[in-house]
């Protein structure tokens, strides 16, 4: 067992034609992921990264037998892209790594995923992976290895960072997902966790959260109600003056104060998790525990 | 993107929203023109981006011309908050009786968008929304639907706006959702919404927010956006021009990385260790050697820089290219500036690390020790 993606899911790529969609979607496969076709319209009958294109998601996870989809589609279409994908029963998992999508068509998108049983990863986002099993995403696989802790986190290249100092440390992970750093995201910190608890696979959880949003207080709560796997956390942003956006568009704190890394840094260990100073800290915190 | 008062004011009345008469001025001369069309006693306010303009002396009446030389002259040029205003507003000087708040937002956490009301108008919303919560009324919005008139009333009788005027409230604040929606508002706030003796709304104040994602579909706003944004420091402008997300803090230890949340941790690590930043720089991912070139230019650029450190975890960013482009940005220097501190990891890193030149550069081997080494590097420049 392991959470939301295995060596089982099957993978639709919208978006395959373009360049980060093509790109992508042969690194997937090399990485040993189950992709199964494309989805792009107009492009129906083409043939992209060894597998066959479908105008339209519905055609190709009917035609393919998917059970997840990955939107590399440019910000302008990717709330429509969201939108198609939710639309199709089949899929339980909808990875959107596109940046840069409008927040009103993410309100829209987030207010249709609230109505299906999909799990929306991102937008924003460098996907998940299980490793040695299958990633969607545009994480690099070669820094991941199979084991015991789940991660979540919503920067791309701090998950690479503590991923690497786990890995050196021979810590693998169970899956690791990325859910983005926009201000509305599909799949938030507490629904992630709400995985890995029930996971038989993962034995202690790191978070990476960071400024902006209450989304790590909300976790905070979730750890000390339900959570018997242990969680350490990291959070960015301790220096980040108010009212500035420090790249990510959800990675601001609010003028009146809300959304600092002390308010969640004090949430967390409130909660009981371990938050570390450093990425080393928490890589020395996981290396303890199990 | 944040729009000027008076581009904000012009949005909202074109959408039907009453706004007191007012004409933008960028002198002296201009403003007394300016006045004679408004029609004494009138409003100075200084056309900044910046909260808080009446305490610190950006807004000013005037009963005639002589006072009104006098605030212009004072305002004009003035120093705000580290923004110098190049243009005033010259506006009716409103009488009222009642001041109000009405806004728009997205609420993040319930990734739906919220409606507020509140009698507690002219004063900073915030202070209000964390002491008293409860004097905000607040409606959410089911964004498949929009507002349904009912919910504006509803935002307005709960707040407990006074039934005189409580219908023209709730169509204002219908008319700022609608023009929210369809112009992909970030944030609309009219602070204050000013009652007249006589029950008559005006919006005092125009706060209008853009989310910056969706200007593709607004060229209209994203020109106005443009006429804006000549306050930006050069640093910024500079940033802009490279297309890096770029933020400037006040220490000495000048940062370079690839992803937000990576950089911010750098800045924090800097910090951990006894620094302090200069600033924060994306480069983003898949940065080739133009893009190393003036994210170096941007730091050396900045005065307040003793030293910098490179960090770079490459996903689709490669070490041996953000190395070759390293050498090749800093080989153009008969001197190097300040001191560099490398630490590559990820994709070809250890390929990067072999190719980084060390006669140009100090290479570390973790992110922990490269931010140590270029916190000791600041130092000692400062001491």
């Amino acid at each position: 067992m392991s959470v939301l993606v295995d060596e089982d899911t099957r993978v639709v790529v919208q978006g395959i034609t373009g360049g980060e969609g093509e790109f992508h979607a042969e690194q997937m496969i090399e990485y040993g992921t189950n992709v199964v076709a494309g989805a792009v319209p107009g492009k129906g009958g083409q043939e992209v990264a060894g597998v066959p294109v479908y105008d339209t998601v519905a055609g190709a996870v009917a035609a393919e037998d998917a059970d997840a989809s990955v939107v590399f589609v440019p910000p302008a279409f990717a709330g429509d892209a969201c939108f198609e994908a939710l639309a199709v029963d089949e899929l339980d998992v909808v990875v959107a790594i596109t940046e840069g999508i409008p927040t009103q068509d993410m309100s829209r998108v987030y207010r249709r995923l609230q109505e299906t049983d999909a799990y929306l990863i991102g937008p924003n986002c460098p996907g998940l992976i299980t490793p040695d099993e299958a990633k969607l995403g545009i994480l690099p696989g070669n820094i991941f290895s199979s084991g015991r802790v789940g991660l979540v986190s919503r920067s791309g290249t701090l998950t690479y960072q503590v991923v690497d100092n786990l890995t050196k440390r021979g810590l693998g992970q169970s899956t690791a997902i990325g859910i983005g750093g926009d201000p509305i995201i599909g799949t938030s910190f507490v629904e992630a966790l709400a995985l890995f608890e029930q996971d038989s696979k993962t034995d202690a959880v790191v978070m990476c959260g960071e400024i902006g949003g209450e989304d790590e207080e909300e976790a905070a709560e979730y750890i000390d109600e339900y959570m018997n796997t242990p969680v350490v956390g990291f959070i960015a942003g301790r220096t980040a003056p108010p009212g500035k956006r420090m790249g990510h568009a959800g990675a601001i704190v609010s003028g009146s104060g809300t959304g600092t890394a002390e308010s969640k840094i004090e949430a967390l260990r409130d909660a009981g998790a371990f938050v570390g100073d450093t990425p080393e800290e928490v890589a020395d915190r996981v290396e303890e525990l199990l | 993107m944040k729009l000027h008062e008076y581009q904000a004011k012009q949005v909202f009345r074109e959408a039907g929203i009453p706004t007191p008469a007012s004409e933008l001025a960028e002198s002296v001369e201009a403003a007394v023109a300016a006045a004679e069309l408004v029609g004494y006693p009138v409003a100075v306010k200084a056309q900044v981006q910046v909260g808080g303009r009446g305490k610190a002396g950006g807004i000013e009446l005037a009963d005639d011309e002589d006072e009104l030389r006098e605030a212009a002259d004072s305002i004009l040029g003035m120093d705000l908050k580290g923004y110098r205003v190049e243009r005033v507003l010259v506006e009716e000087a409103v009488d009222f009786a009642d001041e109000l708040y009405v806004g728009v937002t997205m609420d993040r956490g319930e990734g739906k968008p919220v409606a507020m009301v509140s009698t507690r108008g002219g004063v900073n919303i915030e202070e209000v929304a964390a002491e008293d919560p409860e004097a905000i009324a607040r409606e959410h919005v089911d964004p498949a639907f929009g507002m349904h008139p009912f919910q504006g009333r509803k935002a307005v009788y709960d707040a407990g706006v006074d039934p005189a005027v409580a219908r023209d409230v709730s169509s204002v604040l219908s008319t700022l959702y609608d023009l929210w929606e369809d112009k992909d508002g970030a944030d609309a706030e009219i602070n204050p919404l000013m009652v007249t003796a006589d029950d008559e709304v005006i919006a005092a104040d125009a706060v209008f927010n853009v989310d910056e994602d969706a200007l593709f579909r607004h060229p209209d706003l994203a020109e106005m956006g443009e006429e804006g944004e000549f306050a930006e420091s050069e640093l910024e402008q500079k940033a802009d021009e490279y297309g890096f997300d770029y933020v400037r803090l006040d220490g000495n230890v000048g940062i370079i990385g690839n992803g937000a949340g990576l950089v911010m941790t750098t800045l924090d690590l800097v910090d951990h260790y006894g620094g302090s930043p200069a600033n924060f720089l994306d480069v983003g991912g898949g940065a080739k050697a133009d893009r190393i070139a003036n994210a170096l230019d941007m730091v050396f650029s900045d005065e307040n820089v003793d030293a910098v450190v490179f960090n770079i975890f490459g996903g689709i960013t490669r070490g041996d290219e953000v190395a070759n482009g390293i050498n090749q940005a800093l080989g153009e220097f008969d001197e190097i500036p300040k001191p560099v501190v490398v630490r590559l990891a990820g994709t070809n890193a250890e390929e990067g690390m072999e190719i980084l030149d060390t006669s140009l550069v100090t290479v570390e081997e973790t992110l922990e020790s490269a931010v140590q080494r270029a916190v000791e590097y600041a130092g000692e420049v400062t001491q």
